[in-house]
């Protein structure tokens, strides 16, 4: 085959100006690399984004108190509400409800004080919301229908309070009422808004009469939030319209009025976040695919240098008998293995360049390179190779073998 | 490629046959008659020098006979071969196989070893790399280059890398070899050794044309054509040649004693 002896041409050219091709690479490279790096950290930051999601429960459901815009409004939002929604006749797709009431509140230990969130919940929080504990246990069924002192830490406010001790049986003071501590939670590793790693959860009736002293609402108290477990995702769309209903009708509204709560679909939020990073993945990746046609831009640039300078080799190569494919394919070929040579130290480098993001420490997802984008990146360097030789090759066949041979 | 020399059982037909060419070149309204009617024929083992001053059209001639460039008018065979219709692939494939150029500058390419040099029109005449490699071998041992096979043209003399380009040029066994001002990058001596390597290879029985401005060079030709102003003014035989023009042994490469080139090569 004798585009294959064409390689070994080509390999010794760039041999012979190794300076030349590894600069004229490099733009290939930087190219490549930035593409497989930009889309990684875009697949990474997705594949993280899910995973908080996911752990934060699956298959969940959120009602929060108020409408999703407009005033804070008093919560109508009510244990009664709560109470419905685990009746599985009405709500057979329903497998387990959290209620909850959340307010801030000063905790005090020893001579250690913050400010943090008190959640009163039941007993399902724990498994409704996937929360692992580090240490003791959750608050019992138990101990939440009789109203009792005790809390559960998050991570950070145990780490806060107790630093390394082991706050399971001891006693904190949360808005001068003492509380013994019978669980820490792990750390659900999220930081930020919604985050259990601040918060403290003690018995709904708890929180809701002698901590808060929570509103009421048609005789029953208000909550905040109420999160509710489906069977599977498919019928989280469909437990969703019907507890909206429900909820209009027990909040009596009329066709106009908005709805005075907010219903969060997990499987909503997911799609969100899968969009969200999917434009910023294509976004960040054709940032990328600009310095990629840069780069190609530097081999067509090199490659027409690169023939002018070797006019009087081409007239001597037609002197001794080139066909016209011929001295397209010795340039063509060049211009391809450059370009290939490129993309696989591009593709090595943005491994590279990934162990070593992976290595700051504040980097909180890892960049995901994927096989399929590899391939790619090979594909486009290859063709990229393809259309930016094909032009300086042509030209080096139009060139008239007497003037190149009298060319110095 | 089914003429060659070696082949030719008659010697009538002769290596280059061109009647009556003329070429005109355009430049812009003005019209330069480069070639106005000049009929050359060359038998096999001829000697030939073709001579002019600058402009006479020897160069342009050249380039015809090395099918590099077509003429306006007029015929022109190789070997028999009419070669004014042929296609730009057929030509290149014919300047393969039929003619081996020898330039003023070389004209080898950098950072190349010898032997790489040499195989070249191999390459493009599609013959397979291990022969290449031995034919290439036999062609450097020819102009006493064996031990030079693995050097690089920075690594050659002058003279030395004219050899090798006279090596390249011999590879295909062609039926010409077309030299263009083969001495002029060299000094006087080395200038000589390429000069008494020309002897030796026509006393071989190959076929050689120079194009030289250079009377020196043109005196060891056995047959001086000279060119002025687009026509040949003088055809002759040159009585200081060395071995006589012998018509009717010059057929084929087995025609001549090989005395002559042990005794004439450079050392």
């Amino acid at each position: 085959m004798k585009l294959f002896r064409y390689l070994a041409v080509s390999v010794d050219s760039i041999l012979a100006h190794k300076l030349r091709a590894a600069l004229t690479m490099l733009g290939i490279i930087i190219g490549i690399a930035a593409v497989l790096v930009t889309v990684g950290i875009g697949s990474g930051a997705a594949s993280s984004i899910t995973e908080r999601i996911e752990a934060s429960g699956t298959n969940l459901l959120t009602i929060s108190a108020g409408a999703s815009r407009g005033l804070n409004n008093a919560s109508t939002l009510t244990v009664a509400d709560a109470a419905l929604l685990e009746d599985r006749t009405i709500f057979p797709t329903v497998v387990a409800v959290a209620p909850q009431y959340s307010a801030s509140a000063t905790i005090i230990y020893g001579s250690s004080e913050g400010s943090y969130t008190v959640v009163g919940t039941t007993a399902n929080y724990a498994s409704v919301r996937n929360q692992e504990l580090a240490t003791g246990a959750f608050l019992s069924e138990a101990q939440v229908t009789g109203d009792e002192r005790v809390v559960v830490l998050g991570d950070t406010v145990a780490s806060d309070l107790f630093g390394a001790d082991d706050p399971v049986g001891q006693s904190v003071r949360i808005d001068d009422t003492l509380f013994t501590v019978i669980g820490v939670l792990e750390a659900s590793g999220s930081s930020g808004f919604g985050s259990s790693d601040a918060q403290l959860f003690v018995p709904l009736g708890t929180a809701q009469g002698r901590l808060f002293n929570a509103a009421r609402s048609n005789g029953s108290y208000t909550l905040t939030t109420i999160s509710v477990q489906g069977v599977d995702s498919d019928a989280l769309d469909a437990l969703q319209l019907q507890i909206e209903q429900m909820l209009r009708l027990r909040h009596r509204l009329s066709a106009d009025d908005e709805n005075d709560f907010t219903i969060q679909n997990q499987a909503d939020m997911l799609e969100i976040a899968s969009d969200v990073s999917g434009t910023l993945t294509a976004l960040l990746g054709s940032i990328g695919a600009v310095s990629l046609i840069v780069g190609g831009i530097g081999i067509m640039n090199i490659m027409l240098v690169s023939v002018t300078e070797r006019t009087s080799e081409i007239g001597l190569r037609r002197a001794l008998g080139a066909h016209d494919g011929d001295i397209l394919l010795q340039f063509l070929v060049e211009a391809l293995v450059l370009c290939a040579l490129g993309g696989v130290v591009g593709i090595g480098l943005s491994f590279a360049v990934a162990q070593l993001l992976a290595a700051i420490p504040s980097m909180s997802y890892t960049i995901v390179i994927e096989p399929w984008s590899v391939l790619l990146a090979l594909i486009v360097s290859t063709v990229s190779g393809f259309l930016f030789g094909l032009y300086p090759a042509m030209r080096a066949t139009r060139l008239d073998p007497i003037e190149a041979l009298r060319y110095e | 490629m089914t003429t060659h020399t070696s082949n030719q059982p008659d010697d009538s037909v002769p290596v280059i046959d061109i009647q009556a060419i003329t070429k005109t070149y355009q430049m812009g309204a003005m019209a330069v008659h480069a070639l106005r009617g000049v009929s050359l024929r060359v038998a096999a083992g001829e000697y030939v020098a073709i001579v002019g001053a600058s402009g006479s059209g020897k160069s342009t001639l050249m380039n015809i006979i090395g099918l590099l460039d077509p003429p306006t008018s007029g015929s022109y065979a190789v070997n028999g071969v009419e070669v004014s219709q042929l296609s730009k692939n057929r030509l290149a494939d014919l300047r393969n196989q039929e003619i081996g150029f020898i330039f003023q500058r070389f004209h080898l390419l950098p950072r190349t070893t010898a032997r790489r040099q040499v195989e070249l029109p191999l390459f493009y005449a599609g013959v397979p790399g291990g022969i290449a490699k031995q034919r290439a071998l036999e062609s450097l041992t020819k102009v006493g280059l064996a031990e030079r096979i693995d050097h690089r043209p920075d690594e050659l003399s002058g003279g030395q890398q004219q050899r090798v380009a006279i090596a390249r040029a011999l590879v295909t066994q062609p039926s010409l070899l077309l030299a263009d001002e083969p001495t002029g990058a060299l000094d006087s001596q080395t200038g000589k050794e390429v000069m008494a390597l020309f002897h030796a290879l026509n006393a071989q029985g190959i076929t050689l044309i120079v194009v030289t401005h250079d009377l020196g060079v043109a005196s060891q030709a056995q047959r001086i054509v000279t060119l002025r102003d687009g026509a040949i003014i003088s055809d002759e035989l040159n009585r200081r040649h060395t071995t006589p023009y012998l018509p009717a042994s010059t057929n084929g490469h087995n025609g001549m004693s090989s005395a002559v080139t042990t005794q004439e090569l450079p050392a």
